[in-house]
Protein backbone atom coordinates (compact mmCIF):
# COMPACT_ATOMS: atom_id res chain seq x y z
CA UNK A 1 0.00 0.00 0.00
CA UNK A 2 1.44 3.41 -0.76
CA UNK A 3 1.23 6.52 1.38
CA UNK A 4 -1.60 8.41 2.03
CA UNK A 5 -0.96 11.71 0.60
CA UNK A 6 -2.96 14.87 1.43
CA UNK A 7 -5.26 16.48 -1.55
CA UNK A 8 -6.22 20.00 -1.45
CA UNK A 9 -8.74 21.61 -3.67
CA UNK A 10 -7.61 25.29 -4.52
CA UNK A 11 -10.45 27.05 -5.54
CA UNK A 12 -10.71 30.68 -6.62
CA UNK A 13 -14.64 31.61 -6.38
CA UNK A 14 -16.12 34.50 -7.33
CA UNK A 15 -15.84 37.40 -9.88
CA UNK A 16 -11.93 39.08 -8.83
CA UNK A 17 -9.31 37.66 -11.28
CA UNK A 18 -6.60 37.74 -8.97
CA UNK A 19 -5.58 34.44 -8.48
CA UNK A 20 -1.27 34.87 -7.32
CA UNK A 21 -2.25 34.40 -3.92
CA UNK A 22 -3.99 31.19 -4.72
CA UNK A 23 -1.02 30.10 -6.69
CA UNK A 24 1.57 30.47 -4.26
CA UNK A 25 -0.10 28.88 -1.66
CA UNK A 26 -0.90 25.88 -3.98
CA UNK A 27 2.84 25.93 -4.94
CA UNK A 28 3.86 26.27 -0.98
CA UNK A 29 2.01 22.38 -0.67
CA UNK A 30 3.04 20.89 -3.42
CA UNK A 31 6.54 21.55 -2.11
CA UNK A 32 5.04 20.41 1.25
CA UNK A 33 4.33 17.33 -0.36
CA UNK A 34 0.60 17.63 -1.09
CA UNK A 35 -1.19 16.85 -3.52
CA UNK A 36 -2.78 20.20 -5.06
CA UNK A 37 -5.82 20.53 -7.64
CA UNK A 38 -5.91 23.76 -9.18
CA UNK A 39 -8.97 25.03 -10.69
CA UNK A 40 -8.97 28.32 -11.35
CA UNK A 41 -10.76 31.16 -11.81
CA UNK A 42 -14.43 32.26 -11.46
CA UNK A 43 -15.68 29.42 -9.46
CA UNK A 44 -19.03 29.23 -8.59
CA UNK A 45 -19.42 27.10 -5.22
CA UNK A 46 -21.51 24.78 -6.83
CA UNK A 47 -18.48 23.98 -9.17
CA UNK A 48 -16.24 23.80 -6.23
CA UNK A 49 -18.31 21.57 -4.46
CA UNK A 50 -18.91 19.04 -7.55
CA UNK A 51 -14.80 18.88 -7.74
CA UNK A 52 -14.30 18.45 -4.02
CA UNK A 53 -16.31 15.12 -4.47
CA UNK A 54 -15.18 14.00 -7.44
CA UNK A 55 -11.49 14.07 -6.13
CA UNK A 56 -12.02 13.12 -2.74
CA UNK A 57 -10.06 15.90 -1.30
CA UNK A 58 -9.27 16.42 2.57
CA UNK A 59 -9.01 20.16 2.28
CA UNK A 60 -10.71 22.89 0.23
CA UNK A 61 -8.51 26.21 0.13
CA UNK A 62 -10.53 29.23 -1.40
CA UNK A 63 -8.92 32.43 -2.38
CA UNK A 64 -11.55 35.15 -2.13
CA UNK A 65 -10.09 38.75 -2.55
CA UNK A 66 -13.44 40.37 -3.65
CA UNK A 67 -15.53 40.50 -0.15
CA UNK A 68 -17.78 37.78 -0.86
CA UNK A 69 -16.69 35.52 1.56
CA UNK A 70 -19.67 36.49 3.80
CA UNK A 71 -21.75 34.58 0.65
CA UNK A 72 -19.74 31.96 -1.07
CA UNK A 73 -18.63 30.57 2.40
CA UNK A 74 -21.76 29.54 3.91
CA UNK A 75 -22.97 28.41 0.73
CA UNK A 76 -20.32 26.22 -0.15
CA UNK A 77 -20.27 24.39 3.50
CA UNK A 78 -24.26 23.77 2.62
CA UNK A 79 -23.55 21.76 -0.51
CA UNK A 80 -20.30 20.11 0.83
CA UNK A 81 -22.77 18.94 3.97
CA UNK A 82 -25.54 18.07 1.32
CA UNK A 83 -23.07 15.61 -0.46
CA UNK A 84 -21.89 13.85 2.38
CA UNK A 85 -18.62 15.90 2.58
CA UNK A 86 -18.79 17.69 6.10
CA UNK A 87 -15.58 16.05 7.21
CA UNK A 88 -13.99 18.05 4.42
CA UNK A 89 -11.82 20.96 6.05
CA UNK A 90 -11.69 24.40 4.56
CA UNK A 91 -8.94 27.31 4.54
CA UNK A 92 -10.15 31.15 3.44
CA UNK A 93 -7.28 33.09 2.29
CA UNK A 94 -8.06 36.73 1.65
CA UNK A 95 -8.53 40.22 2.42
CA UNK A 96 -11.20 38.75 5.31
CA UNK A 97 -12.15 41.66 8.29
CA UNK A 98 -11.32 40.19 12.20
CA UNK A 99 -14.94 39.90 12.77
CA UNK A 100 -15.84 38.07 9.54
CA UNK A 101 -12.92 35.86 10.60
CA UNK A 102 -14.45 35.10 13.58
CA UNK A 103 -17.97 34.60 12.39
CA UNK A 104 -16.73 32.01 9.54
CA UNK A 105 -14.93 29.87 12.10
CA UNK A 106 -18.07 29.72 14.15
CA UNK A 107 -19.94 28.58 11.02
CA UNK A 108 -16.91 25.40 10.52
CA UNK A 109 -14.25 27.30 8.69
CA UNK A 110 -11.07 25.55 10.08
CA UNK A 111 -8.20 28.63 9.07
CA UNK A 112 -8.43 32.41 7.90
CA UNK A 113 -5.43 33.90 6.50
CA UNK A 114 -4.66 37.73 5.74
CA UNK A 115 -2.11 39.71 3.41
CA UNK A 116 1.65 38.36 4.97
CA UNK A 117 0.20 34.99 6.05
CA UNK A 118 3.22 32.89 6.00
CA UNK A 119 3.35 29.18 3.80
CA UNK A 120 4.48 28.00 6.71
CA UNK A 121 1.66 28.74 9.19
CA UNK A 122 -0.33 27.41 6.12
CA UNK A 123 1.05 23.71 5.92
CA UNK A 124 1.42 23.43 9.91
CA UNK A 125 -2.28 24.31 10.33
CA UNK A 126 -3.30 22.34 7.03
CA UNK A 127 -1.68 18.63 7.92
CA UNK A 128 -2.70 19.12 11.57
CA UNK A 129 -6.25 19.22 10.44
CA UNK A 130 -6.26 16.60 8.16
CA UNK A 131 -4.08 14.00 10.35
CA UNK A 132 -5.56 15.34 13.56
CA UNK B 1 -19.03 0.41 3.97
CA UNK B 2 -19.23 -1.98 0.52
CA UNK B 3 -17.69 0.05 -1.74
CA UNK B 4 -18.91 -1.90 -5.03
CA UNK B 5 -22.47 -2.26 -4.07
CA UNK B 6 -22.70 1.64 -3.31
CA UNK B 7 -21.01 2.25 -6.60
CA UNK B 8 -22.94 -0.24 -9.06
CA UNK B 9 -25.66 1.77 -7.83
CA UNK B 10 -24.40 4.64 -8.69
CA UNK B 11 -23.76 6.51 -6.01
CA UNK B 12 -20.63 9.45 -7.04
CA UNK B 13 -19.64 9.69 -3.41
CA UNK B 14 -18.53 6.01 -3.24
CA UNK B 15 -17.30 6.61 -6.76
CA UNK B 16 -15.03 9.11 -5.26
CA UNK B 17 -14.09 7.46 -1.99
CA UNK B 18 -13.22 3.86 -3.98
CA UNK B 19 -10.60 5.67 -6.55
CA UNK B 20 -8.91 7.32 -3.46
CA UNK B 21 -8.76 3.57 -1.80
CA UNK B 22 -7.69 2.05 -5.38
CA UNK B 23 -4.76 5.28 -5.92
CA UNK B 24 -3.68 4.01 -2.58
CA UNK B 25 -3.71 0.19 -2.92
CA UNK B 26 -5.68 -0.14 0.24
CA UNK B 27 -7.05 -3.50 0.47
CA UNK B 28 -10.25 -2.17 0.96
CA UNK B 29 -9.39 -1.06 -3.29
CA UNK B 30 -8.23 -4.31 -4.16
CA UNK B 31 -11.16 -5.83 -2.63
CA UNK B 32 -13.47 -3.80 -4.16
CA UNK B 33 -11.81 -4.51 -7.79
CA UNK B 34 -12.37 -8.25 -7.72
CA UNK B 35 -15.80 -7.80 -7.24
CA UNK B 36 -16.24 -5.09 -9.93
CA UNK B 37 -14.10 -7.09 -12.14
CA UNK B 38 -17.24 -9.17 -13.92
CA UNK B 39 -18.39 -5.98 -14.44
CA UNK B 40 -15.85 -4.63 -16.70
CA UNK B 41 -15.13 -4.32 -20.32
CA UNK B 42 -18.14 -2.34 -21.60
CA UNK B 43 -16.73 1.26 -21.54
CA UNK B 44 -13.91 2.34 -24.42
CA UNK B 45 -11.07 3.31 -23.48
CA UNK B 46 -9.30 6.22 -24.97
CA UNK B 47 -6.28 7.91 -24.51
CA UNK B 48 -4.81 11.36 -25.53
CA UNK B 49 -1.01 11.59 -24.76
CA UNK B 50 1.18 14.51 -26.53
CA UNK B 51 3.83 17.03 -25.45
CA UNK B 52 3.04 19.34 -22.52
CA UNK B 53 1.44 22.46 -24.01
CA UNK B 54 -0.20 20.81 -26.86
CA UNK B 55 -4.01 21.36 -25.72
CA UNK B 56 -4.52 18.05 -24.63
CA UNK B 57 -6.90 19.07 -21.67
CA UNK B 58 -8.49 21.23 -23.90
CA UNK B 59 -9.47 18.89 -26.87
CA UNK B 60 -10.23 16.59 -23.75
CA UNK B 61 -13.16 19.19 -22.70
CA UNK B 62 -14.39 19.71 -25.86
CA UNK B 63 -14.53 16.11 -27.02
CA UNK B 64 -16.01 14.82 -23.50
CA UNK B 65 -18.65 17.80 -24.70
CA UNK B 66 -19.17 16.38 -28.04
CA UNK B 67 -19.94 13.02 -26.60
CA UNK B 68 -22.77 14.59 -24.49
CA UNK B 69 -24.09 16.47 -27.15
CA UNK B 70 -24.75 14.19 -29.77
CA UNK B 71 -24.26 10.42 -28.43
CA UNK B 72 -25.58 10.91 -24.93
CA UNK B 73 -22.46 9.07 -23.90
CA UNK B 74 -21.22 9.14 -20.12
CA UNK B 75 -18.06 10.25 -19.91
CA UNK B 76 -15.06 9.02 -17.15
CA UNK B 77 -11.84 11.51 -17.35
CA UNK B 78 -8.88 10.31 -15.11
CA UNK B 79 -5.96 13.29 -15.86
CA UNK B 80 -2.44 12.31 -15.17
CA UNK B 81 -0.14 15.47 -13.90
CA UNK B 82 3.56 14.12 -12.38
CA UNK B 83 4.60 14.40 -8.96
CA UNK B 84 7.12 16.23 -7.41
CA UNK B 85 10.54 13.37 -7.54
CA UNK B 86 11.94 15.59 -4.77
CA UNK B 87 8.90 16.67 -2.33
CA UNK B 88 6.48 13.94 -3.81
CA UNK B 89 4.12 16.77 -4.17
CA UNK B 90 1.79 17.87 -7.33
CA UNK B 91 0.21 20.96 -8.51
CA UNK B 92 -2.56 18.67 -10.94
CA UNK B 93 -4.51 21.73 -13.26
CA UNK B 94 -5.96 19.81 -15.77
CA UNK B 95 -8.98 20.83 -14.53
CA UNK B 96 -8.83 24.48 -15.20
CA UNK B 97 -8.97 23.87 -18.84
CA UNK B 98 -12.36 21.25 -18.12
CA UNK B 99 -14.77 24.09 -16.71
CA UNK B 100 -17.36 23.41 -19.51
CA UNK B 101 -17.98 19.96 -18.02
CA UNK B 102 -18.75 21.37 -14.30
CA UNK B 103 -22.44 20.46 -13.42
CA UNK B 104 -22.93 17.43 -15.51
CA UNK B 105 -23.91 14.53 -13.62
CA UNK B 106 -22.74 12.75 -16.99
CA UNK B 107 -19.30 13.55 -16.72
CA UNK B 108 -16.94 12.28 -14.13
CA UNK B 109 -13.02 13.76 -13.37
CA UNK B 110 -10.39 12.95 -11.55
CA UNK B 111 -7.05 14.24 -11.61
CA UNK B 112 -4.20 12.20 -10.84
CA UNK B 113 -0.52 12.52 -9.59
CA UNK B 114 2.18 10.08 -11.35
CA UNK B 115 3.45 9.17 -7.52
CA UNK B 116 6.97 8.39 -9.05
CA UNK B 117 6.14 6.06 -11.97
CA UNK B 118 6.93 6.81 -15.11
CA UNK B 119 5.96 5.95 -18.41
CA UNK B 120 2.92 8.75 -18.96
CA UNK B 121 0.44 7.17 -16.31
CA UNK B 122 0.24 6.31 -12.67
CA UNK B 123 0.65 2.53 -10.85
CA UNK B 124 -3.02 2.85 -10.48
CA UNK B 125 -4.34 4.18 -13.64
CA UNK B 126 -5.42 1.15 -15.16
CA UNK B 127 -7.29 0.45 -12.04
CA UNK B 128 -9.16 3.38 -11.72
CA UNK B 129 -10.13 2.64 -15.65
CA UNK B 130 -11.40 -0.11 -14.24
CA UNK B 131 -13.49 1.14 -11.62
CA UNK B 132 -15.20 4.21 -13.96
CA UNK B 133 -15.74 0.97 -16.39
CA UNK B 134 -17.38 -0.96 -13.81
CA UNK B 135 -19.53 2.02 -12.71
CA UNK B 136 -21.35 2.68 -16.10
CA UNK B 137 -19.21 4.84 -17.58
CA UNK B 138 -19.37 4.56 -21.67
CA UNK B 139 -16.63 6.40 -22.20
CA UNK B 140 -13.25 6.52 -20.05
CA UNK B 141 -10.79 9.12 -21.19
CA UNK B 142 -6.77 8.62 -19.96
CA UNK B 143 -4.92 12.00 -20.32
CA UNK B 144 -1.20 11.17 -20.02
CA UNK B 145 1.42 13.64 -18.28
CA UNK B 146 2.82 15.67 -20.98
CA UNK B 147 4.81 13.10 -22.58
CA UNK B 148 8.30 12.97 -25.12
CA UNK B 149 9.49 10.29 -25.99
CA UNK B 150 9.09 7.12 -24.57
CA UNK B 151 5.81 7.57 -22.30
CA UNK B 152 3.51 4.84 -23.94
CA UNK B 153 1.84 2.52 -21.48
CA UNK B 154 -1.39 4.68 -22.43
CA UNK B 155 -1.35 2.26 -25.68
CA UNK B 156 -1.08 -0.66 -23.76
CA UNK B 157 -4.29 0.22 -21.59
CA UNK B 158 -6.70 2.57 -23.73
CA UNK B 159 -8.35 0.52 -27.26
CA UNK B 160 -8.05 4.30 -29.41
CA UNK B 161 -4.71 6.38 -28.65
CA UNK B 162 -4.48 9.82 -29.39
CA UNK B 163 -1.22 11.44 -30.09
CA UNK B 164 -1.84 15.67 -30.07
CA UNK B 165 1.03 17.40 -31.68
CA UNK B 166 0.60 21.67 -32.15
CA UNK B 167 2.26 23.53 -34.97
CA UNK B 168 5.70 25.42 -34.28
CA UNK B 169 7.28 22.93 -31.90
CA UNK B 170 10.14 22.51 -34.44
CA UNK B 171 12.70 20.07 -33.52
CA UNK B 172 10.66 18.71 -30.55
CA UNK B 173 8.22 16.86 -33.35
CA UNK B 174 11.58 15.29 -34.79
CA UNK B 175 12.62 13.94 -31.64
CA UNK B 176 9.27 12.20 -30.66
CA UNK B 177 9.20 10.35 -33.79
CA UNK B 178 10.58 7.38 -32.96
CA UNK B 179 8.67 7.13 -29.56
CA UNK B 180 5.26 8.23 -29.22
CA UNK B 181 3.86 8.66 -32.73
CA UNK B 182 4.20 4.99 -33.34
CA UNK B 183 1.38 4.61 -30.65
CA UNK B 184 -1.03 6.88 -32.41
CA UNK B 185 -4.20 5.36 -33.73
CA UNK B 186 -5.49 8.64 -34.61
CA UNK B 187 -2.52 11.82 -34.99
CA UNK B 188 -4.23 15.34 -33.71
CA UNK B 189 -2.60 18.77 -35.11
CA UNK B 190 -4.15 20.89 -32.34
CA UNK B 191 -4.05 24.32 -32.28
CA UNK B 192 -4.10 24.31 -36.63
CA UNK B 193 -4.99 28.05 -36.34
CA UNK B 194 -1.06 28.99 -36.08
CA UNK B 195 1.52 29.19 -38.63
CA UNK B 196 3.50 26.41 -39.87
CA UNK B 197 0.17 23.78 -39.39
CA UNK B 198 1.19 23.07 -43.04
CA UNK B 199 4.40 21.43 -42.49
CA UNK B 200 3.40 19.99 -39.16
CA UNK B 201 0.83 18.06 -40.80
CA UNK B 202 3.42 17.13 -44.11
CA UNK B 203 6.13 15.65 -41.48
CA UNK B 204 3.46 13.59 -39.94
CA UNK B 205 2.50 12.10 -43.58
CA UNK B 206 5.35 11.51 -44.38
CA UNK B 207 6.26 9.63 -41.59
CA UNK B 208 2.75 7.36 -41.76
CA UNK B 209 4.18 6.95 -45.49
CA UNK B 210 6.82 4.81 -44.12
CA UNK B 211 4.46 2.47 -42.37
CA UNK B 212 1.74 2.77 -44.93
CA UNK B 213 2.74 3.14 -48.64
CA UNK B 214 -0.34 5.27 -50.21
CA UNK B 215 -0.73 7.31 -54.11
CA UNK B 216 1.88 9.89 -53.68
CA UNK B 217 2.38 12.69 -56.35
CA UNK B 218 5.94 13.45 -56.59
CA UNK B 219 7.53 16.79 -58.08
CA UNK B 220 10.41 16.61 -60.24
CA UNK B 221 11.53 19.09 -62.41
CA UNK B 222 8.46 20.69 -62.11
CA UNK B 223 6.64 17.59 -63.69
CA UNK B 224 4.32 15.52 -61.37
CA UNK B 225 4.47 11.96 -61.07
CA UNK B 226 1.56 10.01 -59.54
CA UNK B 227 2.82 6.72 -57.74
CA UNK B 228 0.01 3.92 -57.25
CA UNK B 229 -0.15 2.57 -53.66
CA UNK B 230 0.83 -0.98 -53.79
CA UNK B 231 -1.66 -3.54 -54.07
CA UNK B 232 -3.14 -4.28 -50.98
CA UNK B 233 -4.00 -8.04 -50.09
CA UNK B 234 -6.80 -9.23 -47.99
CA UNK B 235 -4.65 -8.96 -44.79
CA UNK B 236 -3.83 -5.26 -45.57
CA UNK B 237 -7.72 -4.12 -45.96
CA UNK B 238 -8.03 -4.63 -42.09
CA UNK B 239 -4.97 -2.14 -41.83
CA UNK B 240 -5.80 1.08 -39.53
CA UNK B 241 -4.14 3.73 -41.23
CA UNK B 242 -3.78 6.37 -38.87
CA UNK B 243 -5.90 9.62 -39.73
CA UNK B 244 -4.62 13.18 -39.17
CA UNK B 245 -6.99 15.69 -37.88
CA UNK B 246 -6.67 19.25 -37.74
CA UNK B 247 -8.62 20.81 -34.46
CA UNK B 248 -8.61 24.43 -32.58
CA UNK B 249 -9.38 22.85 -29.02
CA UNK B 250 -10.17 26.40 -27.42
CA UNK B 251 -12.93 27.30 -30.17
CA UNK B 252 -14.54 23.80 -30.96
CA UNK B 253 -12.87 23.01 -34.80
CA UNK B 254 -12.77 20.26 -36.13
CA UNK B 255 -13.80 18.19 -32.84
CA UNK B 256 -16.91 16.37 -34.87
CA UNK B 257 -14.60 15.24 -37.37
CA UNK B 258 -12.45 14.36 -34.87
CA UNK B 259 -15.37 12.39 -32.97
CA UNK B 260 -16.18 10.63 -36.34
CA UNK B 261 -12.50 9.25 -36.62
CA UNK B 262 -12.90 7.78 -33.22
CA UNK B 263 -16.11 6.00 -33.87
CA UNK B 264 -14.90 4.69 -37.45
CA UNK B 265 -11.81 2.96 -34.89
CA UNK B 266 -14.08 1.63 -33.19
CA UNK B 267 -15.58 -0.19 -35.72
CA UNK B 268 -12.26 -1.04 -37.45
CA UNK B 269 -11.25 -2.56 -33.76
CA UNK B 270 -14.57 -4.48 -33.62
CA UNK B 271 -14.52 -5.76 -37.43
CA UNK B 272 -11.00 -6.97 -37.92
CA UNK B 273 -10.44 -8.51 -34.13
CA UNK B 274 -8.19 -5.82 -32.94
CA UNK B 275 -10.32 -5.09 -29.99
CA UNK B 276 -10.03 -8.55 -28.85
CA UNK B 277 -6.48 -8.75 -29.10
CA UNK B 278 -6.21 -5.84 -26.46
CA UNK B 279 -8.38 -6.57 -24.16
CA UNK B 280 -6.07 -9.92 -24.36
CA UNK B 281 -2.66 -8.34 -24.93
CA UNK B 282 -3.40 -5.81 -21.82
CA UNK B 283 -5.07 -8.74 -19.31
CA UNK B 284 -2.11 -10.96 -19.87
CA UNK B 285 0.19 -8.00 -18.95
CA UNK B 286 -1.39 -6.89 -15.97
CA UNK B 287 -1.52 -11.13 -15.41
CA UNK B 288 2.13 -11.22 -15.57
CA UNK B 289 2.76 -8.26 -13.65
CA UNK B 290 0.46 -9.16 -10.93
CA UNK B 291 2.28 -12.88 -10.70
CA UNK B 292 5.68 -10.93 -10.62
CA UNK B 293 4.50 -8.91 -7.73
CA UNK B 294 3.02 -11.68 -5.56
CA UNK B 295 6.61 -13.98 -6.86
CA UNK B 296 8.79 -11.03 -5.41
CA UNK B 297 6.67 -10.40 -2.05
CA UNK B 298 6.88 -15.09 -1.26
CA UNK B 299 10.85 -14.63 -1.98
CA UNK B 300 10.76 -11.93 0.66
CA UNK B 301 8.88 -14.05 2.94
CA UNK B 302 10.66 -16.80 2.36
CA UNK B 303 14.59 -16.02 2.47
CA UNK B 304 15.99 -14.69 5.45
CA UNK B 305 17.27 -11.40 5.34
CA UNK B 306 20.19 -11.99 6.69
CA UNK B 307 21.06 -14.56 4.03
CA UNK B 308 20.11 -12.26 1.66
CA UNK B 309 22.71 -9.11 3.08
CA UNK B 310 25.52 -11.88 3.04
CA UNK B 311 24.86 -12.60 -0.30
CA UNK B 312 24.61 -9.16 -1.38
CA UNK B 313 27.80 -8.30 0.74
CA UNK B 314 29.62 -11.40 -1.39
CA UNK B 315 28.44 -9.65 -4.35
CA UNK B 316 29.62 -5.83 -3.54
CA UNK B 317 33.12 -7.57 -2.58
CA UNK B 318 32.87 -9.04 -6.06
CA UNK B 319 33.32 -12.90 -4.70
CA UNK B 320 30.36 -13.45 -6.63
CA UNK B 321 28.41 -12.09 -9.68
CA UNK B 322 24.82 -11.10 -9.67
CA UNK B 323 23.41 -14.03 -11.62
CA UNK B 324 25.27 -16.60 -9.27
CA UNK B 325 23.56 -14.67 -6.52
CA UNK B 326 20.22 -14.07 -7.91
CA UNK B 327 20.46 -18.33 -8.40
CA UNK B 328 21.71 -19.05 -4.80
CA UNK B 329 18.97 -17.00 -3.02
CA UNK B 330 16.20 -18.44 -5.89
CA UNK B 331 18.03 -22.15 -5.08
CA UNK B 332 18.14 -23.01 -8.34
Amino acid sequence: MTEKKIRVLVAKPGLDGHDRGAKVVARALRDAGMEVIYTGLRQTPEMIAEAALQEDVDVVGLSILSGAHMALTPRLLELLKYNGQSHVKIFIGGIIPDEDSHRLKEMGVTGVYGPGASTEDIIRDVKLAVTG
Amino acid sequence: MNYSQAVLSGDRLALARLLTQVENEAPEGRAALIELFPHTGQAHLIGVTGAPGTGKSSLVNQLTLHFRKTQNKRVAIVAVDPSSPFTGGAVLGDRVRMRDLSGDSGVFIRSMATRGSLGGLAQSTANMAQVFDAAGFDIVIIETVGAGQSEVDVARLAHTTLVVEAPGLGDDIQAIKAGILEIADILVVNKADRPGVENTEKSLKSMLELAHPTERVFQHHGQSTRVAAPKQDSSSALMWIPPIQRTVAIEGKGISELAQSITRHVTHLTHSGGWAIRERTRLEVELDSLIREKLVSRFRDEVPQKQYDDILEKVIQRELSPWEAAAMLTYE
